[in-house]
């Protein structure tokens, strides 16, 4: 297997363990663009603790299922729980969901107009009404941990993706969520710089966040996930525990889709 | 083995002076002016132009005349100086008759107010066109004060008048100092504080402006403080928005109901005030000043409303956002200036006597929101999609992420576009001639060319309009583009 970014360190597995309390309840969901029926028949139960990777060729409905998860997306049927709460169109749900749920992008999504500082506290000073001197240690603290603080007074356009990366991930830390989206987080990236973002998610991983990564970062999946869903055409296809999902995948699809991303 | 093709240099090469064609003013020169045959050619015609340009006009302005009473007096100067037949610019009219260009018919007991009114609206400004950088703020409210005293003291010369044996003059600076002296103790010790006066603002110009009874502005005031108060009763049960429109609806009420009895009972009571100044006196760059910056001051809070009320997602908004911007914009503006000089009276309650200057600042500030708001929605469309996203994931509401994420980029890229539009406002005011307001370029000048003295005087005046024009328009510009260095974040 040769994954130019393969996960070398120990992982710490300690804090790694799944609960039996259910973070996120997704049944029978689909959803629609138009004509388009790009999520069918959606079941999928995450519990706390899980570490999931979803995989699957573009277009396959990926980064919409995880957009649906803190109503970026709408979903036209079925439900979807997270932390007890059901998403509807009522806006004081969404607003305490999306308080709860952290969420990564591709691209960063920094705020370009704030310090790195600023684009830290801006959500605990506005939605959790935490006073800033409060906000501020906070965001130090988690900026030390994405090992940034240097930055801090930086604006975002100064720094390397990378590190605009791990400040989007402290920046969602500091709302101290309880469940992590990540959207691609490395695809925008630069190779050296990707390593860099993994150890931070990794590191995430080790303090058991709950955390549903669409990525294909082979070696981050096994290394730190607990469970491999495959998605293709608006479906999921096949999840497995890494291990035998990779050495036994099931179906067709999945073995040309491994085929082709770890073939080279 | 001499002809191989190996080969590795022993000594490097030291960096030569380029040739004399390739260095200094030549270079540039044979590079901008003479590149090919066909710029050759434009270079000297336009050499040619500019030479005939200043041939033509250099005379006229070196034979200026200051000092004369009459036109045919700044001609025999001119004659008698520089022979029969020289021209010469009779800038006389502008030292006789500057006031008439800088207030208007306002009295001139009581030009220490527009004065004053003038001076106070920057100290408000500074610490809105300068926020955050203390500095400056307190500098040009230091700069203002001092230049705005100078002003009261030449103005009191110039018109010296006396009531009950006291020089008027000197208690106008007096005063004018005491006041401007404490604004710049309070720019300078708590710079902040300072945006307290630029709320009040408003009232104070306005009642330096038009004076009359104290209670007139405070009633208007008081509205304020009845929205604020409907506002905090009713947003417990009715929310937000609803309870912004009762506070809305409920000061409405109040301004044009209920104020005119309650002021007038407490004038009757206490009858505290200064000395009304008419609409129909006002003139010359006090009237483009009161329309243009009022009118650039309320348009941009409602293009900013406008334009997200075009992108909002409720369809009744969006339809009264879209209508109202598509109206405004596809009707000239001289066709809202006649409206509002004759059809708005019709749709107000009866008995409700809007000011003329009031009704034409509403329909300007009108006009200038639609092409405002469009200029913001561009605005909006170029931010990355992502931006609202991130708000939204870090669960931001609507009117939070508007304000602290989507608002400040998005006017940050909107700069010049807002700026020009404010140009072209302030130039417009010109435009309320039509209607019968003395605006320095049409309404003065004719009033000014209708007096014997000056009959036939063409090129001084609006020359001298033109550039004050200037003078304001190019500080805009300038300003704009030291927002933009000042707010650029990339690239440091």
């Amino acid at each position: 297997m040769s994954d130019p970014h393969a996960i070398t360190r120990e992982i710490d597995r300690s804090h790694m363990q799944v609960s039996d309390e259910v973070a996120i309840q997704i049944t029978n969901m689909n959803k629609w663009y138009g004509q388009f029926h790009v999520l069918r028949d959606i079941n999928m139960t995450v519990n706390r603790g899980e570490r999931i990777v979803i995989c699957g060729p573009s277009g396959s409905g990926k980064s919409t299922l995880i957009r649906c998860i803190n109503r970026l997306e709408e979903h036209q049927a079925g439900q979807i729980v997270v932390d007890g709460t059901e998403l509807t169109s009522d806006l004081k749900n969404i607003d305490k969901v999306r308080s709860e749920v952290g969420m990564v992008f591709q691209h960063f999504n920094l705020f370009p107009h704030l310090t790195i500082l600023e684009n830290c506290t801006l959500a605990p000073i506005w939605v959790r009404k935490i006073p800033r001197k409060e906000a501020e240690e906070t965001a130090m603290h988690y900026l030390s941990k994405v090992k940034i603080p240097e930055q801090a007074h930086k604006y975002p356009g100064q720094l390397s993706g990378g590190q605009q990366q791990r400040v989007a991930i402290a920046r969602s830390l500091c709302m101290r969520p309880r469940i992590m989206l990540f959207d691609e987080p490395t695809s925008a990236l630069d190779p050296e710089m990707i390593k860099e973002v993994l150890d931070t998610m990794i590191e995430l991983a080790e303090e058991g966040m709950t955390m549903l990564c669409v990525t294909h970062e082979m070696g981050f999946a096994q290394a730190v996930a607990n469970r491999v869903i495959f998605m293709d055409q608006g479906q999921v296809v096949e999840q497995n525990e890494p291990k035998e999902f990779f050495n036994n995948p099931q179906s067709d699809r999945t073995k040309l889709f491994l085929s082709q991303i770890l073939g080279h | 083995m001499q002809n191989s093709a190996t080969f590795v240099r022993k000594e490097m090469l030291q960096a030569q002076e380029p040739p004399t064609s390739e260095r200094g003013a030549i270079k540039w020169v044979r590079e901008n002016l003479f590149s090919s045959a066909l710029n050759s050619v434009l270079t000297i015609v336009g050499l040619v132009a500019a030479f005939l340009v200043i041939k033509a006009a250099l005379p006229w302005l070196l034979h200026s005349v200051w000092n004369a009473n009459s036109l045919g007096e700044c001609r025999d100067i001119i004659a008698a100086r520089y022979g029969e037949g020289a021209t010469g610019a009779c800038w006389a009219v502008v030292r006789e008759r500057w006031h008439q260009y800088l207030f208007g018919f306002y009295p001139q007991e009581l030009f220490w107010r527009p004065t004053m009114a003038f001076g106070l609206m920057f100290v408000a400004l500074a610490p809105v066109l300068y926020y955050g950088n203390q500095r400056v703020n307190t500098i040009m409210t230091g700069v203002v004060s001092i230049l705005t005293i100078l002003a009261l003291i030449g103005i009191s010369l110039a018109f010296p008048q006396t009531i009950g044996g006291v020089e008027a003059g000197a208690l106008a600076v007096l005063v004018a100092a005491l006041v401007l002296g404490g604004l710049t103790a309070v720019a300078w010790l708590a710079p902040k504080r300072l945006l307290y006066f630029t709320l009040l603002y408003p009232a104070v110009g306005f009642y330096l402006l038009w004076g009359g009874s104290i209670w007139g502005p405070i009633g208007t005031l008081a509205g304020f403080a009845v929205l604020v108060v409907v506002y905090n009763l009713t947003k417990g049960q009715l929310g937000v928005v609803v309870g912004t429109g009762a506070g809305v609806v409920a000061a409405a009420v109040w301004w044009l109901a209920i104020q005119s009895h309650v002021t007038g009972a407490l004038h009757s009571v206490l009858p505290l005030g200064t000395a009304h100044v008419d609409s129909d006196e006002f003139g010359g760059f006090l009237l483009a000043f009161v329309i243009g910056v009022t009118a650039i001051a309320a348009s941009l809070p409602m293009g900013i409303l406008l334009a997200l009320g075009r992108r909002s997602d409720m369809p009744l908004i969006k339809a009264l956002s879209v209508g109202f911007i598509e109206f405004i914009r596809g009707v000239p503006l001289i066709t809202m200036l006649f409206t509002a000089s004759l059809l708005l009276q019709y749709f107000l309650p009866p008995r409700s006597n809007f000011d003329l200057i009031l009704r034409v600042i509403i329909l300007v500030t009108f006009f200038s929101a639609a092409y405002i708001a469009e200029v913001i929605r561009g605005g909006l469309a170029a931010l990355p999609r992502g931006q609202y996203e991130a708000a939204d994931a870090l669960g931001l509401d609507y009117w939070q992420a508007q304000r602290l994420i989507v608002m400040p980029q998005a006017l940050k890229i909107s700069i010049p576009g807002i700026v020009s539009s404010f140009i072209g406002l302030f130039k417009d005011t010109t435009l309320v001639a039509l209607v019968g307001l003395h605006d320095p370029l049409q309404g003065v000048t004719k009033v000014v060319r209708a007096a014997i003295e000056w009959k036939g005087i063409y090129w001084e005046p609006y020359i001298f309009v033109g550039l004050i024009f200037f003078a304001c328009c190019f500080s805009m510009s300038r300003y704009s583009m030291y927002l933009e260095r000042k707010l650029k974040r990339d690239h440091r």
